[in-house]
């Protein structure tokens, strides 16, 4: 889909940005470039859409060479996010979205009506459209990115670290949203970072790249943190690797089973009844685990509701098996306490069975 | 020194249509201005070693003094409003150059970036986001140089074209105060008035700036 062809970026103060690079970006997959800042990645990305031109060899999309086409018509048929979003503060949410309908000549109330559209597919309030982006949060603003790119349904989208300015609560939510949009839409995306970790959870493949503008590698995530190419990529993944494996397998393999459990609605008598050793497990009335109660720490209160919970995570199939660990060291009782999709308790893991399934996966 | 309030009220017309005069001579220069700044501060902005010698031509013309200037024109353009409005025009130049080109300056990268890359071309970009956030720094310049024109316009008086300023040279002639007074307050009127519509012009363009921070 877009393809490398010995390609070489020398800037006119001497610097080689990208060095001889041959390479081809999965389609309808994520393709995450990382490496530190100098590398080349962006320059790369940049590449594509001809906002770099390379000094030697070639770029091209779906089979054509990116020169073939006037700059300005290939750009609007490829999505483009950067980092702060890059929206124009002078036009409003909605105008921002349909910028490259407008200039596709979709016609005014076309253009708007998809941008309506699209405000929904990224998550954000239909009234939001007639702000300025300054009037919203960062995290918002980053949305407003993401739609403004996929306003013309390009095939293509490029990612300049987009989520690097937002604060890592938003930015988690924003990765799980752009994975939830990609298993929608398969575009094929090119994404660049300088976070291994974000690189780890949305990359289909990673391509690691070192100072000089050189790819080291490009691999899966999961074959990438098991067998680094060299010590440059090894070094790049972190001390972590092991642990960064974890959070790509899911907890859909490991067994758990059933576990006591109290509502925060009940008195403190039948929390001692129930209880088998010092820690027990609450739930809200809807059957949300609540917390870990300290069964000794009850003395002389009537209800639960008083009683400080030590903060639990339910976690559910489709987290990592990174997350089930964590859960066993942070926990009280070395459980990993397990919900359904709606967050509703079914069971625990003890931390020997995570720990065992972890051995088998080695 | 005593004022005849009686000669103002006779002279109504007369103010009236010095002031008319005198706007007819400020307002084509300011325009002028503005249209030959902004071609030279996209130029300056776009090729830094432009910058320095268009910034240091437009500072060095400020400082010609304007009889001078008027005198070097008469050849040109002759005893016609056209050499007010041009001398007056090369004094604007210096504040809305500078302006203007500090106006694109202020527009981040990343947003003239994003407008290239979602395939808009250089001179949409131009007119389309650059100018317009260019805008509240520019208008600065416009003000400037508006009121700065105004109060210029007089001098204009050595060619006939001085507009509220020919009251100054009739006033000074015959000893007589009240119309030199009374072409101080129009002229301070007549600047307010002007930078007054400013505002109101750039509080109509920029509806972007007056939405509160977040809501």
């Amino acid at each position: 889909m877009i393809r490398f062809e010995s390609v070489t970026k020398r800037f006119a103060n001497g610097t080689t940005a990208v060095d001889d690079l041959s390479v081809e970006f999965l389609e309808g997959g994520i393709t995450v470039l990382v490496g530190s800042s100098g590398c080349g990645k962006t320059t790369t990305l940049r590449m594509i859409n001809r906002l770099v031109d390379p000094t030697s060899g070639t770029v091209s999309l779906g089979g054509r060479d990116v020169r073939e086409l006037p700059a300005a018509q290939l750009r609007r048929g490829i999505g483009y996010v950067i980092q702060q979003a890059g929206l124009f503060p002078h036009r409003t949410v909605l105008d921002n979205i349909a910028t490259v309908p407008t200039l596709l000549g979709w016609g005014r109330r076309k253009a708007r009506a998809r941008a309506a559209e699209l405000l929904e597919v990224v998550g954000l309030a239909a009234e939001s459209g007639k702000r300025y982006p300054h009037q919203l949060s960062g995290g918002q603003q980053q949305r407003v990115g993401v739609a403004r790119a996929l306003a013309a349904d390009p095939p293509v989208l490029l990612m300049d670290e987009p989520f690097g300015a937002v604060d890592p609560v938003v930015r988690t939510l924003l990765q799980d949203e752009l994975i939830r949009l990609q298993a929608e839409l398969r575009k094929t995306i090119v994404f660049v970072t300088h976070d291994i970790d974000e690189a780890v959870r949305l990359g289909d493949r990673i391509a690691i790249f070192r100072t000089g503008g050189h790819m080291v590698q490009i691999a899966p995530p999961a074959e990438l943190l098991a067998r680094p190419a060299d010590d440059f990529v090894a070094g790049f993944l972190g001390a972590e690797r092991g642990l960064k494996l974890l959070s790509l397998i899911s907890l859909q393999d490991v067994p758990y089973e059933p576990i006591a459990a109290v509502r925060t609605t009940d008195t403190a008598a039948q929390a001692r009844a129930e209880a088998t050793g010092r820690w027990l497990l609450a739930v809200s009335p809807d059957g949300k685990p609540a917390g870990w109660l300290d069964v000794h720490a009850l003395d002389g209160s009537d209800s639960i509701g008083q009683a400080a919970l030590t903060p639990v995570r339910g976690l559910t199939d489709a987290d990592s098996l990174l997350s089930a660990l964590n859960e066993t060291v942070s926990s009280p009782t070395g459980m990993a306490v397990r919900v359904d999709a709606a967050g509703v308790l079914v069971g625990a893991s003890r931390d020997d069975v995570v720990h065992a399934h972890q051995r088998s996966l080695a | 020194m005593t004022i005849e309030w009686g000669w103002l009220t006779t002279h109504t017309d007369d103010l009236l249509a010095l002031t008319l005069d005198h706007l007819a001579t400020a307002v084509p220069a300011v325009l002028l201005g503005l249209l030959i700044a902004l071609p030279l501060a996209v130029v300056a902005h776009r090729v830094r070693p432009l910058r320095g010698l268009l910034l240091g031509i437009s500072n060095i013309m400020f400082t010609v003094p304007s009889l001078a200037l008027f005198v070097l024109l008469l050849p040109i353009t002759g005893l016609t409003r056209t050499t007010a409005i041009a001398g007056l025009t090369v004094y604007t130049l210096v504040v809305l150059l500078r302006n203007t080109v500090e106006g694109l300056d202020s527009v981040p990268a990343k947003v003239r970036e994003a407008s290239l890359a979602m395939g808009r071309g250089s001179l949409g970009t131009l007119v389309k986001v650059e100018f317009p956030l260019a805008l509240p720094v520019i208008m600065a310049g416009v003000r400037v140089a508006s009121v700065m024109t105004i109060s210029l316009v007089s001098v204009a008086s050595y060619i006939g074209y001085g507009g509220i300023g020919q009251l100054f040279t009739d006033g000074f002639q015959r000893s007589f105060p009240t119309p030199v007074l009374a072409g101080v307050v129009l002229t301070l009127l007549l600047a307010l008035a002007a930078d007054a519509v400013l505002v109101v012009v750039q509080w109509l363009c920029t509806p972007w700036i007056r939405k509160g921070a977040r809501a």
